[in-house]
């Protein structure tokens, strides 16, 4: 392995040289700049591909790699080399970031195909895929913050990539902002996590922290100390991943174009977070509170992603709040220990193939109904859109978990681990498991809704002229490479276990459990929720007719339309009283603190003013004034030594 | 009497002066012997090479003297490794300097007058313009004053250090008077350096006169058999070893010597005046390796006295180190207050560069031996970002239009069409727009030299006020920060005007109103209050317009402007390796 790991800069490399290219080459490069795009992107799923065949060939215990590349930066007791880590959980983010980035691209050609700034995009899809990689490949905390920002700042460049020349241009501005904003208060939890990594272990490096933090070095993180650390990096997990209470950016951020919500806010990006979780598993399992916590806001997101789900009228809103949903699952997984890493990952790769699927699914869709994107305003789809009618079908299958979709084998190993009972606390496994399965229920019935919403239904609810057709090959061609990762992935990768002894080397050896539940009615009773949960869905939205306006529905479903309160949430308990402080901090800096120093330069130029009159231009004076110089200097040397020798 | 003994000589050691000072009686020849039209090449050829080949001697020399300095000619030539750091850093800063003199610009003439001792305005004058006369003695002259400083930076003999500084001074004087454009203001600009100069040399040399006086010697560590000032102070046998006070009294005239081509308060009020009147390139060039060889002295002269005085007499010491922290402080506080209200470009830079001696002074005022390479370093950053800004001054003119005169399409040549440079501040808005690379180039030296991290002032700063904070002198760098915020207050200043403001001739081609300027090329108007004293303003007087071009280089001025920004760059970006060098060079005695 060690003759091709001298290519893996290059994983980051094309993506990054592409971006730089695309943003600093201008018009010069709009007419083939697209192109570009999706070849850097080509070329470092290439290289993945190569590094990740030659990872199989390896020994599991030699699959792990770190590649020193330079001495990054050397501060006082700070030494932070600059290094890529190569192992199987890397890789497989590697695989899935630049195979399903790559397709998104294609996707992109055709889907941006009117617009005028279409390289610009592509040099932010290249940039995003350059950061995330970096993310993921990162050997330290601080490198992996790199990433983090990168691809919040790629994030925020996409939400808001139509701030211009659109009716809702200043909405995509808004929600750009939010995103950035309420992922600032995530970044926060990230940088005060490495400043406690470096005061108790002296070193942001997962070489030194982890092992640390397993108790394997000599000075060990204190149970306290890794409590700490561990909530400060569930902070940034909740901001990066959409988790409750940082959630609210995510429906808002799908006014970005529908590649970007595949690519970054439902396959990649938004699942940094669960990452960022496994990764520092050894120090999640030296503090079983914030174990607990992650597993709670897990939980707790994926029931409100749900119930959100199941009143959203619009249909990338309805799919971002599944996502937020499902991440809860991984981030639920991601508690449980060494039991549920390998799942939470597994869950993350089959949602990345069937998410990104439905999503752009949803693309092809409004691209074929104008930009429609009210699923009130659909219906009977499923004649005129053939191909997405399938493939987002498989997703539809694949994401309620029927076998052998992929959800299923890897959303029921994650039932399965919420099962696990845990020592002393009998009560957990109950509480998760159950909402891991009612979650299931209401995640087949909004998802059924938008289904036959969108496909079904004999009488179609468009507005006028609408003449529905399938885009170009370029847009038809990833959807069905995404569905057939959708409907195969989970049953090739799950049969036998094969995923989770891949990631053993990285994630540690699980101690079988048996569940309090035998495993068979777990997945029996799984299964009758959500094929019940599916029918009852089926009768609302495609046996009975769909209203064109939303009726006014019940407490809940108003409630859930409007995400749950979130944005009055935010608005009155953190929004207003913010501004309170601002606006009085605003007030003290302009009239005390200003107006302090406008004096300043006002002494300055006032003394400028008066002294340049000294510089008269005559020789006479200015020799005058060397003379005295030199007498004044002489007084004062003498002073000083008469009044030291009187000291 | 004693034999007349041949002293050995290192030819090696002084291989770097003998180029530099030889090249120089060359170029003399050169000028009477070269036929005229091949003279100005052979000239920057010849002096370009010299200036090469030093630098080549001193890095061959390098290794050699950090391991063993070595005193050559007796001891009058000293080469540590300091020494020999400061002519390095000279002969770089001389080479780019002299790119930029050598440059024509688009407009095919230099910035020197056809006959520098045409009186101005009268016909002979006018007749050598047309000639097509051209004063290439500058070149040897160049090389005499590079020379000169070269050797001021490197000797331990007080007497050889006042034979370099006049050698380094009179090309100075002569070149300040040769500017091709106002004339008079160059003239007057001459003529006052020259006066207060040799007021400055009298103090000089009298210092040296009380000094001897004192010790009975005039070299400050001596040679083995013949100990200096050191040696004598220490041993206590100097002739008058009572009387300190006549050291003490020396020691400070050549310290107020030394300050007056360092440009430090009070020894500064020939700065503005000779820097705005002198030929931009030479001002460049004087700007940057003067500042280099007047502080390389001046660290040698009190670094090796406060080793002969700090076991003895620590209270000699106290007040060296007062003497230095008042100028210091007196330096920054003018050199940023009175910056801050110029209206001219080059007077800007001429009390950015005081303000930079003080910077300086703070680093030496630590009196820490081991931090000095990081004046060396200050002194190299500064070199070029100045070198570089002037660069960029000479490219900016102005440009006179005559209604109805076929504007852009007149000769670009000698008939009046492009002026001199366009040096008030208000005639630099809008630059950015009509040359983005050379405002990008210039904005990088104002940056450097307000001292923003990622370029090469930021780490000198950084080095000299570490160097007052590990003297002790903590609150002389709080000082010196404060200062610093106040200087990037006017670099920032010229920033917005040439990037955010509109320029006054914009829309496009027209210019708005006209904008006064001297009504000749010879003589001159100028605003800046140095030259009111003897000169007046001249109206234009009929409709013609002047607006601000920016003329093309022919090349060299272009590369030195572009290796000096990428120099500020790497310095600030990549500084370990150039600090790997000057780090060796904190040494002043053999």
């Amino acid at each position: 392995m060690n003759d091709v790991i001298g290519l893996a800069p290059w994983l980051v490399g094309f993506p990054l040289i592409g971006a730089a290219i695309l943003l600093l080459g201008g018009k010069a490069t709009d007419r083939w700049g697209h192109w570009l795009g999706v070849l850097a992107s080509a070329a470092s799923a290439v290289v993945g591909f190569i590094l990740m065949s030659r990872m199989i060939g390896q020994v599991p215990e030699e699959r792990a790699i770190d590649h020193h590349l330079w001495t990054w930066l050397s501060a006082g007791g700070l030494d932070v080399d600059l290094g890529l880590r190569l192992d199987p959980l890397s890789m497989t983010f590697v695989m899935l970031v630049t195979f399903v980035g790559t397709l998104i691209h294609v996707y992109s050609v055709a889907y941006m195909d009117h617009d005028p700034h279409r390289r610009r995009f592509f040099g932010y899809l290249n940039l995003f895929v350059a950061a995330m990689l970096t993310l993921v490949l990162a050997d330290s905390y601080l490198l992996l913050f790199v990433g983090w920002e990168g691809v919040g700042l790629a994030s925020y460049l996409l939400i808001g990539f139509w701030d211009t020349g659109r009716p809702s241009a200043r909405e995509n501005a808004v929600a750009a902002k939010k995103a950035f904003v309420m992922n600032r208060i995530g970044d926060m939890g990230l940088i005060a996590a490495m400043a406690l990594m470096f005061s108790a272990v002296g070193s942001v490096s997962f070489a030194d922290v982890l092992p640390a933090a397993a108790g394997d070095g000599a000075e060990g993180i204190s149970p306290a100390i890794a409590t700490a650390i561990g909530l400060c990096l569930l902070l940034a997990a909740c901001g990066k991943s959409a988790q409750f209470p940082l959630q609210a950016w995510l429906g808002d951020a799908m006014a970005g174009p529908t590649p970007v919500s595949a690519l970054i806010h439902a396959a990649t990006m938004v699942t940094a977070g669960v990452y960022l979780m496994v990764r520092s598993g050894p120090i999640l399992e030296a503090a079983p509170t914030a174990q607990l916590v992650v597993v709670i806001v897990g939980a707790v997101t994926l029931l409100f992603g749900a119930v959100v789900g199941t009143a959203k009228d619009d249909i990338k809103k309805a799919l971002a709040a599944s996502t937020m949903s499902q991440i809860g699952y991984m981030m639920l997984a991601a508690g449980l220990g060494p039991a549920g890493y390998a799942f939470a990952i597994f869950h993350l790769l089959t949602h990345g193939f069937f998410k990104a699927g439905l999503f752009l699914g949803a693309g092809s869709v409004m691209h074929a109904m104008g930009d429609q994107t009210d699923m009130r305003r659909f219906g009977g789809l499923s004649r005129f859109l053939p191909i997405t009618w399938i493939t987002m079908g498989l997703g539809w299958l694949a994401i309620l978990g029927i076998p052998p979709f992929s959800g299923f084998w890897s959303k029921d190993g994650i039932i399965e681990a919420a099962f696990m009972p845990v020592e002393g606390q009998p009560w957990r496994a109950w509480v998760f498991g159950s909402v891991a399965v009612l979650g299931a229920a209401i995640t087949a019935f909004y998802m059924t809704r938008l289904f036959f919403m969108t496909f079904g239904g004999r009488r179609p609810r468009w507005t006028e002229n609408q003449h529905p057709h399938e885009g170009s090959p370029l847009m038809w061609w990833p959807l069905v490479f995404l569905g057939v990762g959708s409907a195969a992935l989970g049953a090739v990768l799950g049969i036998g276990g094969t995923f989770t002894t891949w990631l053993e080397p990285v994630v540690g050896h699980a101690e079988h459990h048996e569940p309090v539940l035998p495993v068979p009615v777990i997945i029996t009773t799984t299964l009758v929720v959500v094929v019940l949960g599916a029918l009852i869905a089926f009768r609302m939205y495609a046996v009975q007719l769909v209203p064109e306006e939303a009726p006014r529905g019940s407490v809940l479903t108003r409630a859930a339309r409007r995400d749950l309160y979130q944005d009055a949430a935010n608005e009155t308990l953190v929004m207003k009283p913010a501004f309170g402080v601002a606006r009085l901090v605003q007030v003290g800096d302009r009239d005390v603190v200003d107006r302090g120093w406008s004096v300043l330069p006002q002494a300055v130029s006032w003394f400028g003013a008066v002294f340049r009159r000294a510089q008269s231009g005559y020789v006479r004076s200015y020799a005058a004034g060397m003379a005295g110089g030199v007498l004044v200097i002489a007084v004062v040397a003498w002073l000083v030594v008469g009044l030291g020798g009187a000291q | 009497m004693t034999e007349f003994v041949a002293p050995e000589i290192d030819w090696l050691a002084l291989a770097p002066l003998i180029v530099v000072l030889g090249a120089g009686v060359v170029g003399v020849l050169v000028e009477a012997f070269v036929p005229a039209k091949a003279r100005r090449v052979t000239q920057i050829v010849l002096t370009l090479a010299a200036l090469a080949g030093g630098f080549g001697f001193i890095a061959v020399l390098w290794p050699q003297i950090v391991a063993q300095p070595v005193q050559v000619v007796g001891g009058s030539v000293t080469l540590t490794p300091f020494a020999l750091g400061a002519q390095g850093i000279i002969a770089v800063l001389a080479f780019l300097g002299v790119l930029v003199v050598a440059d024509r610009t688009s407009t095919g003439q230099d910035s020197f007058a056809p006959t520098a001792s045409a009186v101005p305005g009268t016909s002979y004058e006018d007749l050598a313009r047309r000639s097509g006369l051209e004063q290439t003695e500058i070149y040897p002259l160049l090389l005499f004053a590079a020379g000169g400083m070269m050797l001021f930076a490197s000797t331990d003999d007080l007497i050889v250090m006042f034979i370099a500084l006049e050698v380094l001074s009179l090309p100075l004087y002569v070149l300040c008077a040769t500017a091709r454009r106002r004339r008079l203001l160059s003239q007057e600009a001459a003529a006052k350096y020259f006066l207060l100069g040799a007021f400055a040399s009298a103090l000089f040399i009298f210092g040296v006169a009380l000094i001897y006086g004192f010790a009975g010697t005039v070299r400050l560590i001596g040679t083995p058999d013949k100990p200096g000032v050191i040696g004598v102070i220490q041993s206590g046998t100097a002739p008058l070893a009572g009387m300190s006070v006549l050291l003490v009294a020396g020691v400070l005239l050549v310290t107020v010597g030394l300050l007056f081509k360092v440009g430090a308060v009070p020894f500064h009020a020939w700065t503005p005046d000779v820097y705005t009147g002198a030929p931009t390139p030479i001002t460049g060039f004087m700007a940057a390796c003067t500042k280099v060889a007047a502080v390389a002295a001046l660290v040698e002269v009190l670094y090796r006295i406060s080793i002969g005085v700090q076991a003895v007499d620590p209270e000699i010491m106290r007040q060296l180190q007062i003497v230095i922290v008042v100028v210091a402080v007196l330096t920054m506080a003018v050199g940023t207050v009175i910056g801050s209200v110029q209206t001219d470009v080059k007077r800007l830079l001429a009390y950015s560069s005081i303000a930079h001696a003080g910077f300086l002074l703070v680093g030496v005022a630590g009196f820490n031996p081991q931090v000095q390479s990081s004046t060396l370093f200050y002194l190299l950053a500064y070199g070029i970002a100045t070198i570089g800004a002037f660069g960029v001054v000479t490219l900016v003119r102005e440009r006179r239009i005559t209604p109805g005169s076929g504007e852009d399409n007149g000769p670009v040549g000698d008939d009046g069409v492009v002026l001199g440079e366009a040096t008030e501040i208000a005639q630099w808005a809008g630059l950015g727009r009509k040359a983005p690379w050379l405002t990008g180039a210039f904005a990088l030296f104002l940056l450097s030299m307000a001292g923003i991290p990622l370029t090469a002032g930021f780490i000198a700063k950084f080095g000299a006020f570490s160097g007052a904070v590990s003297g002790g002198l903590w609150w002389l760098a709080v000082l010196g920060v404060l200062a610093s915020v106040v200087a990037v207050a006017f670099y920032l200043r010229l920033l917005v005007v040439m990037v955010f403001q509109r320029a006054q001739d914009e829309p496009e081609t027209s210019q708005v109103e006209p904008v006064e300027t001297g009504g000749s090329t010879t003589g001159g108007g100028s605003t800046s209050e140095g030259a009111t004293a003897t000169l007046t303003k001249t109206q234009v007087t009929t409709a013609q317009r002047v607006v601000v071009t920016v003329v093309r280089s022919r090349g060299p001025a272009a590369v030195a402007i572009a290796v000096c920004a990428i120099a500020t760059v790497i310095l600030g970006v990549f500084p370990s390796p150039v600090l790997d060098l000057v780090e060796q060079a904190s040494k002043f005695v053999p």
